[in-house]
């Protein structure tokens, strides 16, 4: 019997031996997947009991979000507070027990807890449970300017609209703002969350303030898109700035008449114009008809070079980033293809083209950058709890939109906009403003979207922006938007005079 | 290690381990009392005081009844229960002195049993027919109006009083002394298939099966069939018994997949745990994602796991409640014992405990090597396989590797019958090697 029993204990054996690999797996190779799964109720309790890291603004000094410690059931909790009570809320998120995460809360929630996988977090987490204390988490260093972020909020106030504006030569986020904002301290009051949904709204049927309007609104870009299918013009070689047309002061199309928009500046039918005219003031009919020149493709592909058609890097969850591109809205999904598309309505930004404020504002950049697009970032660095350097986000370069010629080109067309166009609103002494107005149908009646897409100084640009503010009666974005703009500048600008 | 150095008597090797074991537990309560100072008190020490004192009488009781027997397998059993005690109080003081009441009770029966046939425990051999419808009758006790309660859907537990025990844990080795009696006998007949020799197997084993599935004991069922496989084939040697036994057990699970509402969900909770769509919840009747229903067990379990990654939270450190102290896993100190120590343990901690079991089955089957009576041979083989494969059935159940079936981990999970039993199938294993020891 004894070979029996041998073999018996070898399967025995080998059966327990199988625990073992098992428990390797789920403890080393498994436990990222895991952790990051929604219904993980123990990582939610357990990441509360790490010292999470401090959200700072650009200055290192304001404090975004941070901790208080609360004592229950005889462990120690860590909570989140946030002293500036809804500062870029929609940006910053929020972390709580019931709610889970939104914003760089979520997105950025592993150096925070100090899970990442540096060498130094990782000795300075394993050094902290050996010794038995807290582990503490990384913190954030956001690159939002508190001066400019507070400007953009309090010019948006009372509307519901966003604002981005970035460093176009590092991608660095000076300013992302969306309305109406929210305090995400109220998150897990009781009743709080839902008086957040229910709050008051200024534009009626919109979105609540949840939501980040600056990487999640969709809005037709209306004229600020002219700068996208000017761009496909010029690369195109078919065309140069001096390119000549004839404005009758409509554009047909299907033998139909498509009337020249409101907010185009100066008399009703131009004449004969060249291509730089045409973009200065905004003219439907020239865009309409090289949109049928060019074909919907062309302008399409020339869009994706400008990042449409993908969600931007930056660092927010995925699901709180939205591509932009042309919009089915019956299918609620985006759509590429040409051949169902009028050419006409596309190339001055309506059709059923839809874009996120973030969008716009990289494409002002890319323009303003010589046609190079650096990736958005909202984080200037990681540090450690003691204060040391984790990482350092480094310009990265996003996308090569176009010719230096090319943007170069609309750069001169973009400043003649600020300087005798439709932008006039965005004009600063002694600074060289570029920009593009846009006054975006809806669906309702002289309902608009007002744009504004600008940068500055246009000959070494710093700053470069997009400002929307959704459903302005008969409000055009020369009027509403530029003006915000023009604010957000002089903030950021040292050479700009303040108001 | 050192006992062995210092040539020690398997006696005096014996307390040498249990005096490592006693500063072992000393030390895991200290632990948790750290943690978790605010709720805990000095007191607690005393556990692993009275723990040592405990599982002192216990070997001045095999000095006397077993004196050759296999010096590690008791410090081992006091290892692998100061763990679980340990575990348990840090998830609950009142279950930790409830379980250390059923220790008591253990050690007892223990004690008893090793004085009661420490001249010849061989005599159980005439009786295996008692033993094997005792198996049958206990498996029936549950099912008795009156005396039998049902937890979570499975008829299981015998009330008399406040009193509650498992029944089923006390069958499983009145099944092994049985067969061990009758493959003793009756081994050479089956080798060559004679059906009427199969006949009281097939009706006391198939008695034990058919109460089994019909109360949905699923892991006892398939315990059960493993014992049953191991020791035929002990004792026949026909590896065609096994694969035709294995064969039949396949075709069994399948029509029960298909046919039987309860097997079926466990399967579907194994093979998908998390689904991306919500499907139908049997608990509430709605529409529900899996993760959140059906398996919501074992996911948070393996979170929990998980959490420990390779070096664990620390003893009282782990994540089991919410903020407001709920708990997060459902019977954690029972089933799922083994992913909260997991996560305290971390890897290190988990794969140490598991080389606890290892040995112990390895030191088992040493013991059935070594017993030089065929009934020896085969009640040491099948109770060490028995405990191998319940410990197999449970922890692979909660690591995923078989589904999931709620029975206990041998020693370390809180259940009174459960610590009881496996005192009993300890003595059971010292009373062969002792014999053997004797002999040589």
């Amino acid at each position: 019997m004894n070979r029996q029993i041998s073999r018996i204990a070898i399967v025995a054996l080998l059966l327990l031996a199988a625990l073992i690999a098992a428990t390797t797996y789920w403890q080393t190779w498994a436990p990222g997947g895991l952790a990051a799964k929604q219904d993980n109720a123990i990582q939610r309790v357990a990441q509360f009991r790490i010292d999470r890291g401090k959200i700072y603004a650009s200055d290192g000094k304001t404090v975004l979000a941070q901790n208080f410690k609360k004592k229950s059931a005889g462990q120690t909790f860590y909570y989140r507070t946030y002293p500036t009570h809804g500062l870029a809320s929609q940006v910053v998120g929020y972390s709580t027990i019931g709610r889970s995460r939104a914003g760089i809360e979520r997105e950025e929630n592993s150096y925070l807890t100090a899970g990442n996988a540096n060498v130094g977090t990782i000795i300075q987490k394993l050094t902290d449970s050996l010794k038995g204390v807290t582990i503490r988490g990384n913190n954030l260093v956001l690159n939002l300017h508190v001066n400019a972020q507070k400007i953009a909020e309090t010019a948006l106030r009372g509307k519901c609209g966003a604002a981005v504006v970035l460093n176009p030569k590092t991608g660095q986020v000076y300013v992302m703002a969306s309305t109406p904002s929210y305090d995400p301290n109220k998150i897990e009051s009781p009743n709080g969350y839902a008086s957040i949904l229910k709050s008051p709204n200024a534009c009626p049927g919109s979105s609540s303030a949840l939501y980040n309007r600056a990487t999640q609104g969709l809005y037709a870009p209306g004229s600020t898109f002219k700068t996208i299918t000017a761009a496909t013009a010029l690369d195109s070689k078919i065309y140069t700035p001096k390119s000549t047309f004839f404005d009758p002061g409509y554009c047909t199309e299907y033998g139909k008449q498509v009337k020249n928009a409101l907010d185009q500046n100066g008399p009703e039918s131009f004449g004969n114009v060249d291509l730089v005219q045409a973009f200065i003031h905004s003219i439907n009919a020239v865009f309409c008809e090289l949109g049928i020149k060019l074909g919907p493709k062309r302008i399409l592909d020339e869009a994706k070079k400008f990042g449409f058609y993908s969600k931007p890097p930056i660092e927010l969850p995925p699901s709180e980033v939205s591509p932009s591109g042309l919009f089915d809205y019956k299918k609620h999904t985006f759509f590429d293809t040409p051949n169902i598309v009028d050419p006409g309505r596309l190339a001055f930004g309506q059709e059923r083209m839809l874009v996120t404020p973030l969008q716009m504002a990289l494409v002002a950049a890319g323009i303003a950058n010589g046609g190079t697009i650096m990736t958005p970032h909202l984080v200037d660095r990681v540090t450690s709890a003691g204060g040391s350097t984790v990482v350092k986000i480094h310009p990265q370069v996003w996308k090569h939109a176009t010719s230096q010629q090319t943007a170069a080109a609309i750069n001169l067309m973009m400043q003649g906009v600020v300087q005798s166009g439709t932008g006039t609103a965005a004009q600063i002494p002694g600074v060289k403003v570029a920009g593009k107005t846009g006054t975006a149908e809806t669906n309702e009646h002289n309902v608009y979207t007002a744009w504004f897409i600008f940068f500055a100084p246009a000959d070494n640009p710093t700053v470069a922006g997009a400002i929307a503010v959704e459903h302005q009666l008969n409000g055009f974005g020369g009027a509403i938007a530029a003006p915000i703009a023009k604010q957000l500048m002089q903030a950021l600008l040292p050479q700009a005079s303040k108001p | 290690m050192g006992a062995r150095a210092l040539n020690l008597s398997y006696r005096n090797r014996e307390l040498f381990y249990l005096a490592v074991v006693g500063v072992l537990t000393g030390l895991g309560f200290a632990s948790v009392y750290i943690a978790r100072q605010s709720e805990v008190s000095w007191g607690s020490l005393s556990y692993a005081l009275f723990f040592f004192a405990l599982y002192l009488i216990a070997h001045l009781v095999t000095r006397w009844t077993v004196p050759n027997a296999d010096p590690y397998l008791l410090p081992m059993a006091g290892l692998l229960t100061a763990v679980g005690v340990t575990e348990i109080y840090r998830l609950g003081n009142a279950d930790a002195f409830r379980q250390g009441l059923w220790i008591v009770i253990g050690v007892g029966l223990f004690a008893l049993a090793l004085w009661g046939l420490r001249r010849d425990y061989r005599v159980l051999e005439q009786y295996k027919y008692l033993f094997g419808i005792g198996a049958i009758a206990l498996l029936f006790l549950p099912r008795f109006p009156g005396l039998g309660t049902s937890v979570n859907g499975a008829r299981l537990w015998v009330h008399v009083g406040s009193f509650r025990f498992q029944p089923g844990e006390f069958s499983k080795i009145f099944l092994i002394v049985f067969l061990a009696a009758y493959l003793r006998e009756k081994r050479e007949a089956l080798a060559r298939a004679r059906l009427k020799d199969v006949g009281p197997l097939l009706v006391i084993f198939g008695g034990c099966m058919l109460v089994l599935v019909s109360s949905n004991d699923l892991g006892s069922g398939l315990l059960y069939f493993g014992i049953f496989l191991a020791m035929l084939y002990v004792a026949t040697a026909r590896l065609s018994f096994v694969f035709a036994g294995i064969a039949l057990f396949l075709a069994g699970g399948f029509v029960a997949y298909e046919k039987i509402a309860h097997v079926h969900e466990r399967v579907s909770i194994w093979l998908t745990p998390w689904t991306t769509n919500k499907v139908y919840c049997p608990s509430t009747g709605g529409l529900a994602l899996r993760q959140d229903c059906e398996s919501y067990q074992l996911v948070k379990s393996l979170y929990s796991i998980a959490n420990g990654g390779f070096g664990g939270t620390g003893l009282g450190k782990g994540t089991f409640t919410t903020t407001d102290g709920h708990p997060l896993i459902p019977y954690v100190n029972s089933d799922f014992i083994y992913s909260a120590l997991a996560q305290e343990l971390g890897l290190v901690g988990a794969a140490a405990l598991l080389l606890v079991f290892m040995l112990f089955v390895a030191r088992g089957m040493k013991i059935a090597l070594q017993a030089d009576d065929g009934f020896s041979k085969l009640l040491a083989a099948g109770l060490t396989f028995g405990f191998a494969l319940q410990t197999f059935i449970i922890v692979g159940g909660v690591l995923r590797i078989i589904p999931l079936t709620g029975i206990t981990l041998p020693f370390v999970s809180y259940g009174g019958s459960s610590v009881v039993a496996n005192f009993v199938l300890l003595a059971g294993l010292l009373l062969v090697s002792n014999r053997a020891n004797t002999h040589q």
